[in-house]
């Protein structure tokens, strides 16, 4: 049976019991999960020998290791200043219309979750929205239904 | 004032046969490599300008077995993404110019930070890295290279910021000194540089120094890439001669209604259409690690200036006073102004604020964020309070 | 030596004295806030900055090492300005009302503002926006994140002096505060109860949760007999909160003054120190004979003290696989409180379950010891109110209370007798050095072989220190001990306890008695004392506690007339049923998180 424990374990030979395999880790366990369980949290201060306070306040710090429930297909939408002038708006609208969620929710099904996000390095495409690592640019609605529909079928 | 028009350069993406080059480095001796990048000229491609030769040449002065050089790919200033580029299409290039710095320094190990929103380049930059292993081991340089991911955080951009992120820690900035060149990443001499500054690095070998100082002004060397975006017909990566005045670029890259630039990012500087001839995109003038955003004159400042300071307030790493509470006061200072519910003379005080953020932060990133705030509420005052 | 200039004097200092410290040299007084002796540099405040010669930015003072031809200015208008702000950019974060907390006149950020931000302010009021959380879940102390300002004190506490971390800077940017594991309540994580971030928190951010009010009602309530226990080191700290200088002893005013506050007998938890020496010692010498003479593979050696609840709670999170270690003895607050229902209520003819005991502890930790679920033994709750040190000085200020002119008096009779061996428990490496004093004599006849009395090698401020023992000479029944080297441990600051369980789980500790004190310095330095803690001051506490033994007229445990009395009357001698029953007690796995 899977359990966590022993992913971290794993996990942790991989990457070493050092302080500094700590983003390396939690990075592969948000690959994997979509955010830290607090079990997953726990694990990792064991292996670590440092304290679970001090693992969440690390995950804490970074946008991308979410301590909170998400769904397996993380969208991000850039909401910096080009994002934002080239119709951010517009994808937010389309985004919560078709997975019935608004933004900072997660669908029930636990597939989607929708969150802003800060520059993500595509102004010259704006808008963009990452799902998961996967960026997509120069989105129009039309072309944002498109991706979420491939995702649903996924 | 220098000023040297606009001039389309091809130095970062050049074909060239970076073994042929490493091999003519490690050929050099370590004086010699830093003494080509003091002749150059060339100053670090992040934004903050410090000049690459001075900085190998105090790391390689350090005393320590073990040294570090990291490659800085935490590109987070909103407008910038001139390294994603880079990385995706010269990735070898950054690499050579990592084992290069190595040469120069004496350090046998570098690390890339890559930011997280950049994992999805991870694959290829794994595949260029194994060939790159490959190369260094052939030509008998003791050289390897790490990669490590950031997970969203601005502030990791910032040079100690980044060292500690590397150690599995909070991404918060060190208090300096030391320097990086005395005690950076693992509390080792560390040569911290841009993606773009390491494949200059390794271009300024490959031609030659004095080819170098052909291109750009007495204060800003050579070329860079510039990240373009906003209001522009023709959005993405540019690599220009340095010296160029704002006017020119506008002339260049806007929509014949540009009303203001931002240079240089959320933590730059607003240049207004009444300064675009008189202002250099330089270190004589607006530095920038890249980011050019245009606005027309469809754009409301106060959108601008308020997407900044949100930004800001959600990116601080908030361990000092100054920049977690100072970006809050600004935030909420402008909005009551917007909505009326402070006077206009509120300003005032906030640009104060501004001014203390500038000294007293613990950052240069904390110290950055009045250029911004000042820049715009300066030139379009009117914007921010109706 | 590093030259430099501050305010145009000249300073000369050594290599890496921060600026802060070369100002300290001249007389030079500059504010700080995150700063504390007892921590790593943070320079995160801010409060700290001054003027360099030629830098583009003002410094953080404390962050700063001189450097040679520096030249540094304090108080120009751009310091001033700059501070100004800071100070009131930290009054937006932070709920300003002062008049109803429990820090005020006593919170480093209020006297900033005194000196700094009087006036209008110019920034807006953060705090309305803010969903801050009030944590008054442990028995120990609350948490209130809306008057912390981030200094991060009490996490480098946490973590540097205790090697827990139950705290933990979360969170960036606006929303960074100081969280427990994924925000859980306190009584819910690793913390320890050992109030040193309660000690170091500048403001009322981190504050003991009082039973002050609870014991006026039990004070005014004329059905109640209200007896109270003073620790040993509250004696040698309470006068800093009453007037008097760091390192004055003040037992006898102190007696007086709760007299005087209405309690119906004062009594002493010396007494119960001195039993504990009894119990302890008893069980060490039982130990040893078992594991030594009869071979019993089943017992756990080095012992482990157990009068530290602080300790207790690390152990029982953090190394539960070494709990049988412990000694199974109560610590002394909860030993006199078992016997104030029992003994002391049969001695005195009165009903038990009207007696209101009430104890005043250097330490927040004993709140939650006096709650554990194992501490009913006399059928009640054994103590019923705990109090620091700095609670009692809050009553004796809130009785009106002349402190300074208060004679001196005697504590009561029956459990208010003492020794010199009691009240060095108070310092670390007093209950060893009054372990041995007994056991030593116990074993051998004679008195341990040290100038006075006095076990010079287990005293002082190193974090771990050690001592071997030889006994020689034993008297018939302590044979088998004849020639053994006796080794001992002792460690206080739990950062350092962390290294000798590290030692011990290695299976590298080759003692047999450790003794371990959650607190820096011992409970002389306990999260309930006086505020401000600091080494020199933890050292000037250390100082008094040793006078205080010199100067008692009884130095060993086992001498104390209350005691030989209590065995005969009422215990019959030392781990026996009874005493099993009122003084001893057993431990829990807790979860590491």
């Amino acid at each position: 049976m899977y359990q966590v424990g022993n992913f971290v374990k794993k996990l942790s030979n991989k990457h070493g019991r050092e302080r500094e395999s700590l983003m390396p880790i939690l990075q592969a366990i948000v690959q994997k999960h979509n955010y830290l369980t607090d079990e997953a949290m726990v694990e990792v201060a064991r292996e670590l020998d440092i304290s679970a306070a001090e693992v969440y306040g690390t995950a804490s710090f970074y946008t991308f290791l979410d301590t909170q429930v998400k769904g397996k297909y993380i969208i991000r939408v850039c909401k910096t200043i080009t994002c934002s002038m080239k119709g951010k708006s517009d994808i937010i609208h389309i985004l919560e219309d078709m997975l019935k969620i608004k933004v900072g929710e997660t669908t029930s099904d636990k597939q989607f979750s929708l969150i802003e996000t800060n520059c993500i390095g595509w102004c010259h495409k704006a808008p963009a929205i990452l799902i998961n690592e996967m960026p997509y640019t120069e989105l129009t609605p039309e072309k944002v239904s498109a991706i979420i529909k491939d995702y649903m079928h996924k | 004032m220098e000023n040297k028009g606009l001039t389309k350069v091809d130095l970062i993406f050049e074909k060239i046969d970076s073994k042929e080059v490493m091999v003519k480095a490690f050929k050099m001796s370590s004086a010699e490599i830093i003494q080509s990048m003091l002749d150059s000229g060339l100053k670090g491609r992040g934004g903050a300008g410090f000049p690459t030769g001075l900085k190998w040449k105090y790391t390689a002065a350090e005393k320590s077995p073990e040294k570090y050089i990291v490659c800085n790919a935490d590109e987070g200033e909103p407008g910038t993404f001139k390294d994603r580029e880079i990385l995706d299409r010269a990735s070898n290039k950054v690499h050579g110019g990592m084992a290069i710095a190595g040469k120069a320094i004496g350090a046998k190990k570098g690390f890339v930070y890559l930011r997280g929103e950049y994992r999805y380049l991870l694959p290829k930059l794994m595949i260029e890295l194994a060939s790159f292993h490959k190369m260094i081991h052939e030509i008998g340089f003791d050289f390897s290279i790490e990669y490590r991911m950031g997970s969203g955080a601005y502030i990791c951009g910032e040079e100690s910021a980044l060292f500690e992120s590397i150690e599995g820690k909070r991404g918060e900035p060190r208090n300096k000194p030391p320097y990086p060149t005395t005690s950076g990443v693992f509390e080792k001499p560390t040569s911290i540089n841009n993606v773009e500054t390491l494949v200059t690095a390794m271009m300024i070998i490959h031609h030659g120094a004095q080819n170098f100082i052909q291109y750009g002004t007495k204060d800003s060397r050579g070329s860079k890439v510039f990240s373009v975006s906003g209001d522009t017909p023709t959005p993405g990566i540019f690599e220009l001669e340095l010296g160029m005045t704002v006017l020119q670029f506008v002339n260049e890259f806007g929509d014949g209604d540009t009303k203001a630039v931002q240079v240089g990012g959320a933590s730059g500087f607003c240049v207004p259409r009444k300064k675009f001839a008189e202002t250099i995109i330089g270190f004589e003038g607006v530095p920038t690690g890249g980011s050019m955003k245009l606005f027309n004159s469809s754009r409301s400042m106060y959108n601008v200036l308020h997407n900044y300071l949100d930004f800001f307030t959600e990116e601080s790493c908030g361990q000092c006073t100054p920049c977690r509470v100072g970006c809050q006061q600004l935030l909420k200072g402008v909005e009551k102004v917007k909505k009326g519910e402070a006077k206009s003379t509120y300003l005032t005080e906030l640009v104060k604020l501004a001014d203390t953020m500038k000294i007293a932060a613990k950052c240069g990133l904390g110290q950055s964020v009045g250029n911004a705030f000042k820049s715009i509420v300066g030139n379009f005052k009117e914007e921010i309070i109706y | 030596m590093i030259n430099l200039r501050i305010n145009d004097q000249k300073v000369s200092v050594q290599e890496g004295t921060t600026v802060l410290a070369a100002s300290k040299k001249l007389k030079i007084n500059i504010p700080t806030l995150c700063n504390h002796d007892d921590l790593c540099v943070a320079g995160n405040c801010r409060v700290c900055l001054v003027e360099q010669k030629g830098a583009r930015t003002l410094i953080a003072s404390c962050a700063t090492p001189a450097a040679e031809g520096m030249e540094i200015h304090t108080n120009t208008l751009k310091v001033r300005n700059a501070r100004k702000h800071i100070v009131e950019l930290l009054l937006s974060e932070h709920r300003s009302d002062c008049t109803k907390c429990y820090k005020n006149q006593n919170c480093e950020l209020q006297s900033l503002a005194n000196d700094f931000a009087f006036g209008d302010h110019v920034f807006l009021d953060l705090v309305e926006d803010k969903k801050y959380n009030i944590d008054r879940s442990s028995p120990s102390f609350i948490k209130d994140d809306s008057k912390c300002i981030r200094c991060q004190r009490c996490v480098r506490t946490c973590s540097e002096l205790q090697y827990v971390s139950a705290i933990s800077v979360a969170n960036k940017g606006a929303h960074q505060k100081i969280s427990s594991f994924h925000d859980r309540p306190m009584s819910q994580v690793v913390c320890t109860n050992c109030g040193q971030c309660v000690n170091r928190c500048p403001t009322g951010a981190l504050v003991e949760k009082t039973y002050i009010d609870q014991v006026w009602d039990a004070i005014y309530d004329p059905e109640k007999h209200v007896v109270v226990q003073t620790a040993p080191a509250v004696r040698v700290a309470l006068g800093e909160d009453l007037g008097y200088d760091p390192g004055e002893r003040v037992t006898g005013k102190m007696v007086n003054a709760l007299r005087q506050l209405g309690f119906n007998s004062v009594l002493d938890t010396d007494f119960s120190a001195d039993l504990t020496i009894m119990e302890e010692g008893t069980e060490l010498l039982v130990r040893l004979k078992k594991a030594l003479v009869d071979g019993d593979k089943s017992i756990s050696l080095p012992m482990f003290t157990s009068c530290s609840p602080g300790w207790i709670k690390f152990i029982e999170h953090k190394y539960p696989e070494f709990l049988p270690n412990l000694s199974t003895c109560k610590s002394p607050q909860q030993m006199f409180g078992a016997l104030a229902k029992t003994f002391y209520a049969k001695k005195r003819n009165i009903d038990p379950s009207k007696i209101v005991s009430v104890s005043v502890m250097p330490c927040t930790a004993k709140k939650f010891e006096a709650d554990r679920p194992e501490m009913r033994s006399s059928g009640f709750k054994d103590v019923d109110f705990v109090l620091t040190t700095r609670e009692l000085a809050v009553m004796i200020k809130q009785a009106g209370i002349d402190f300074r002119n208060v004679e001196e008096a005697g504590y009561d009779t029956i459990m208010g007798d003492s020794t010199g061996a009691a009240v060095i428990f108070g310092a670390t490496g007093g209950v060893m050095e009054a372990a041995l004093r007994t056991a030593y004599e116990i074993v051998t006849g004679r008195e341990v072989p040290f100038g006075n009395l006095n076990i010079t090698p287990v005293r002082g401020m190193d974090g771990v220190k050690e001592a071997t023992i030889k006994i020689e000479g034993c008297v018939n029944a302590w044979k088998f001990l004849e020639g053994v080297e006796l080794k001992v441990a002792i460690a206080h600051g739990l950062v350092n306890a962390n290294k000798i369980m590290k030692m011990t789980r290695e299976g590298k500790a080759p003692y047999h008695f450790v003794e371990i004190m959650a607190c820096p310095g011992g409970c002389i330095g306990g999260g309930g004392q006086p505020i401000p803690t600091n080494m020199e001051i933890r050292k000037k506490r250390m100082k008094a506690i040793y006078s205080e033994d010199e100067h008692k007229l009884l130095r060993k445990s086992h001498e104390n007339p209350d005691v030989i009395a209590i065995y005969k009357e009422f215990l019959d001698q030392p781990n026996s049923h009874k005493s099993h029953e009122l003084l001893h007690t057993h431990y829990v796995e807790r979860d590491n998180f």
